[in-house]
């Protein structure tokens, strides 16, 4: 694996499991590889999100504002220095 | 030096002039009609445009921008217009003309007339900073006036939304929610008050609106959107859905109810410092579904009331909804379609992610397998 580094931008629900952080960096040159990285670096969000090698169907994963569905999936591929955010739906609103 | 007598017949040997039957025949040419606002308003020749002569120089490239276009201007009786046709020959029109006997002789000839509707005095000082604004103008500000737009929730997104669509004269507003103001809703939900504490958050609302801007008709549901209830709300009919909801089921039941009946929804969540805002316009973009095929597990999905919110952040975030509901209403600028507006609040951060139509999407996509309201409820929590 040439890792590369790319910032990961996590969602406000998942910051407990990464120690509270906005964004970590993670590894990879496909998204696989950088799931892969940061569950093995990080068990406990990899276990919120990826399971059995697939993203979880309620998280959306974009690429440089790109939805990674509507590319390759897993086989993205992923630039030196790419933006990803993992984004959960958010209910909130009226109460 | 010449008399206005001399002047006036001089620069109507200098211009074109045509009769009301030779300008009907004139193909794609634009009318302008150069009187004052009093005359227009009594009255005008149909597909006209309104540039009193005072400001004819500064307007006419924003009204008939290709010089080689036939303009016919008019006025009353013809004579102001062979003014203006001299003027707009001297910027460059190569064929404007004044129309020979004005709006008179087109009357007298029992030609088409069409009667403004314009706004009153009072309409028009109350929006006057809207008015001035080109893109809106008193054409928009007619539409606002004309809009209806129904709010799902008059929480902390509906605070906002209420307000300023209220202040900006849309004339009908929907509000439905089941709950009663209590302290807690007030760190963010501006549309409250101290005073409101106990009562419906509908017949709150209702009030502030109605102490803001009496043109606005408030049409309140005290009830919890459900499929058992949507259809008749949704049957008095609304242009448009500001959607504010505080939990899952709704948002998929307004989704599937608004793709079934082409409603675009402006679509807003928060939780603690950060915002989520887009358009879901059916047929036009993607919808709710395509976003999110499926709501996350409870423990992902905390509430507001669970996980908490910062104040303000409904404020912005409604507010951007707003902007939203104005501009699909008006029909300007470039609405938040296929594009997810995500805000953070700590870092004081915009960003965008590109959001597209999902062909096999189970409600807007090509072979639809959701067609009938689902149990929204059992839907999210499996």
């Amino acid at each position: 694996m040439s890792a590369v580094a790319s910032r990961v931008r996590i969602p406000p629900v998942l910051r407990a499991e990464v120690g509270g952080a906005r964004e970590v960096e993670a590894s990879g040159d496909t998204v696989r590889e950088l799931m892969e990285d940061l569950t093995s670096r990080l068990p406990a969000l990899g276990a919120r999100l990826y399971s059995d090698g697939e993203i979880q169907p309620f998280v959306n994963v974009y690429v440089d504002g790109e939805d990674v569905r509507t590319k390759d999936g897993l086989d993205t591929p992923v630039r030196a220095g790419a933006t990803v955010i993992l984004l959960p739906a958010m209910a909130g609103g009226r109460r | 030096m010449p008399s206005y007598r001399d002047l006036l017949k001089r620069v109507r040997t200098e211009i074109s002039e045509v009769d009301a039957r030779e300008a009907k025949g004139l193909n794609g040419a634009v009318w302008v009609d150069v009187r004052e606002r009093d005359e227009w308003e009594e009255g005008h020749i149909p597909d006209a445009v309104h540039v009193p002569r005072g400001y004819l120089e500064s307007r006419i490239e924003g009204v008939a921008p290709d010089k080689a276009v036939p303009v016919v201007l008019y006025c009353a009786s013809g004579n102001r217009s062979a003014f203006a046709a001299k003027t707009l020959q001297e910027l460059g029109y190569e064929h404007a003309t004044s129309l020979h006997g004005g709006f008179t002789d087109w009357k007298r000839n029992g030609y088409d007339v069409q009667l403004p509707r314009t706004l009153s005095p009072e309409k028009r000082t109350r929006y006057s900073r809207h008015l001035l604004i080109p893109e809106i103008g008193e054409e928009g500000q007619l539409k606002l006036l004309d809009s209806r737009i129904l709010l799902i929730g008059a929480g902390g997104l509906g605070s906002p939304a209420s307000l300023y669509l209220a202040a900006a004269g849309v004339g009908r507003i929907g509000i439905i929610d089941a709950d009663i103001v209590d302290e807690t809703n007030l760190q963010r939900q501006i549309v409250h008050s101290l005073d409101r504490l106990g009562t419906p958050k509908v017949d709150s609302a209702k009030r502030t609106i109605e102490a803001l801007n009496p043109d606005v008709d408030v049409v309140t549901y005290r009830e919890r959107l459900t499929s058992d209830n949507i259809d008749r709300i949704l049957d008095d009919g609304w242009d448009l859905i500001v959607d504010g909801a505080d939990n899952f089921p709704t948002r998929y039941l307004v989704n599937d109810a608004s793709v079934w009946r082409g409603i675009p929804v402006v679509h807003g969540s928060i939780y603690r410092f950060e915002g989520q805002v887009t358009v879901f316009k059916p047929g036009d973009g993607p919808c709710y579904r395509c976003l999110f095929p499926e709501p996350p597990p409870a423990e992902l999905a905390p509430s507001c009331a669970e996980g908490g919110v910062l104040g303000v952040l409904p404020g912005i975030v409604g507010s951007l909804q707003t902007n939203e509901a104005i501009k699909l209403a008006v029909g300007i600028g470039d609405p938040l379609v296929g594009r997810l507006l995500l805000f953070d609040a700590l870092a004081t951060e915009f960003s965008e992610v590109r959001i597209d139509r999902n062909p096999d999407c189970p409600v807007c996509g090509t072979h639809p397998t959701i067609t009938e309201y689902v149990d929204y409820v059992e839907f999210c929590a499996r």
